[in-house]
């Protein structure tokens, strides 16, 4: 018996509008957050993930909001993260009803947040967000929404993560984000086969395809998308059958 | 009835508590003693680590109100380390001493699968279940988690199987403790929680 492999739905958020861009550039309005969350809980995603793109301290409490609104709404779990820096930051984002937060740039800043937010609040509850980008024959983490690179291989950050307590990774390729191409299997199965906690794929899907060739040759535990889903261009649950007809385990809304 | 919910501070409780509104109960947060003591109905959430729990009930002195409310058979709902907090003891911090409801210790996963254990599991029905009525016997459940009780006791009503077997959902008279989180869980999760209602009366 085995795990279902997770397909997750992803909001962009920019205070309490969903918005989306093409290479972490380009952000047009998607919709509200918590129409679509209904959407999703109904439509069997098995968790969502709301990221605050803008990640700035004067928009916070509006960010909080957004999650209670949308936390409200969901019988699946739910991640938020995007401009965590503390363990503080983290329990605000719990307490308003995540049920994980991703840490990103900050970890990167100050890798200790990743032990102080583990220990008090569960490997469970913190997941490492690491977006990749390939340069020459590794691929290179690169920080503050993608901006600038952090001169860290992102396996070896991975490994790291790890071992200071991340209970998830969420790899993002940089390079595949908002192309529609396909996600990239080397980076994600090069780090699912070296950590021993799940890895969530994320950038570049679009055909189901894309999601079976993730969760097998690319040794992902979820895979992850946003405007595919928002759009409508590809449904939750054919997406799901498909996957299912395939021999993937997934979990089948009723 | 209204359910009583045990508020200490970690875990996420708003979660539970909008299930618990979808169903339309009646829910309260409470953190004393004499709360817990005049308690109709109990549920103990809980997310995070074991020691953080303990050290709570311990320190706001919470340990034997609740412990008398169990064994004087209200209905109890313990959710993932809710469940844990009832055995002897656990692995995640071993110099602690649990709520000793339960025999038994719990410990760590064996780490041939990936830990922690997280995402969408099935059950392996074990005895007849109050809790899990007129669920789908192939239904998913949300777990997330690495420590688990191992051994199965006659109170166990299903397990699941993950590197090991371990329990899942266990009910003894009016207590009642699963693994997952039927409040993250959909549709199957819901029903769990309504279920457990019909147990409170």
């Amino acid at each position: 018996m085995s795990l279902a492999r997770r397909i997750i739905p992803c909001l962009d958020v920019d205070g309490d509008r969903v918005v989306k861009g093409v290479n972490f550039i380009g952000l047009r309005d998607a919709g509200d957050p918590s129409t679509l969350a209904v959407r999703y809980n109904r439509e069997g995603a098995d968790e969502l993930v709301v990221l605050d793109i803008a990640a700035s301290r004067d928009h916070r409490p509006t960010f909080l909001e957004t999650i209670r609104r949308v936390a409200g709404e969901l019988a699946i779990p739910l991640t938020a993260g995007g401009g965590i820096r503390s363990a503080e930051d983290a329990r605000a984002v719990l307490r308003a009803g995540a049920d994980k937060i991703t840490l990103n740039t900050a970890a990167v800043a100050r890798p200790e947040l990743i032990s102080e937010t583990s220990l008090e609040f569960g490997a469970q509850a913190v997941v490492l967000a690491i977006d990749a980008k390939k340069h020459g024959d590794q691929w290179v983490v690169m920080v503050r929404g993608g901006r600038d690179s952090a001169n860290l291989d992102a396996i070896a950050w991975a490994i790291q993560g790890v071992a200071l307590g991340a209970g998830e990774i969420l790899v993002t390729s940089m390079d595949r984000d908002g192309t529609k191409s396909g996600f990239d299997t080397a980076l994600t199965a090069g780090i699912s086969s070296t950590v021993s906690v799940p890895v969530i794929a994320s950038g570049g899907a679009r055909l189901p395809e894309h999601f079976a060739e993730i969760l097998t040759g690319g040794r992902a535990d979820a895979a992850l998308a946003a405007s595919i889903f928002h759009d409508r261009i590809q449904p939750i649950r054919e997406l799901k059958e498909f996957l299912s007809a395939r021999g993937i385990p997934v979990r089948l809304p009723c | 009835m209204r359910i009583t919910l045990l508020d200490y501070g970690a875990g996420n409780i708003a979660s539970v508590e909008w299930a618990l509104q979808r169903l339309g109960a009646e829910s309260q947060r409470v953190a004393t003693p004499e709360c817990v003591a005049t308690a109709e109905a109990l549920l103990l959430p809980g997310v995070g680590h074991f020691e953080t729990l303990i050290r709570v009930l311990n320190e706001q002195k919470l340990r034997t109100p609740l412990c008398d409310a169990i064994r004087r058979g209200i209905p109890f709902l313990g959710i993932c380390l809710g469940l844990q907090a009832l055995y002897n003891a656990s692995d995640e911090a071993p110099e602690l001493t649990g709520l000793q409801v339960l025999p038994g210790r719990v410990r760590l996963l064996p780490p041939i699968a990936k830990l922690p254990h997280m995402g969408w599991n099935r059950l392996v029905l074990k005895n007849q279940s109050r809790l899990l009525e007129g669920i789908d016997a192939d239904a998913y459940f949300y777990f997330a988690h690495s420590y688990a009780a191992i051994e199965q006791g006659e109170e166990t009503v299903a397990a699941c199987s993950y590197g090991t077997e371990f329990v899942a959902v266990l009910e003894k008279d009016n207590m009642c403790a699963v693994q997952f989180h039927p409040e993250k869980s959909g549709e199957a999760g819901a029903r769990v929680l309504r279920n457990f209602l019909r147990v409170c009366g």
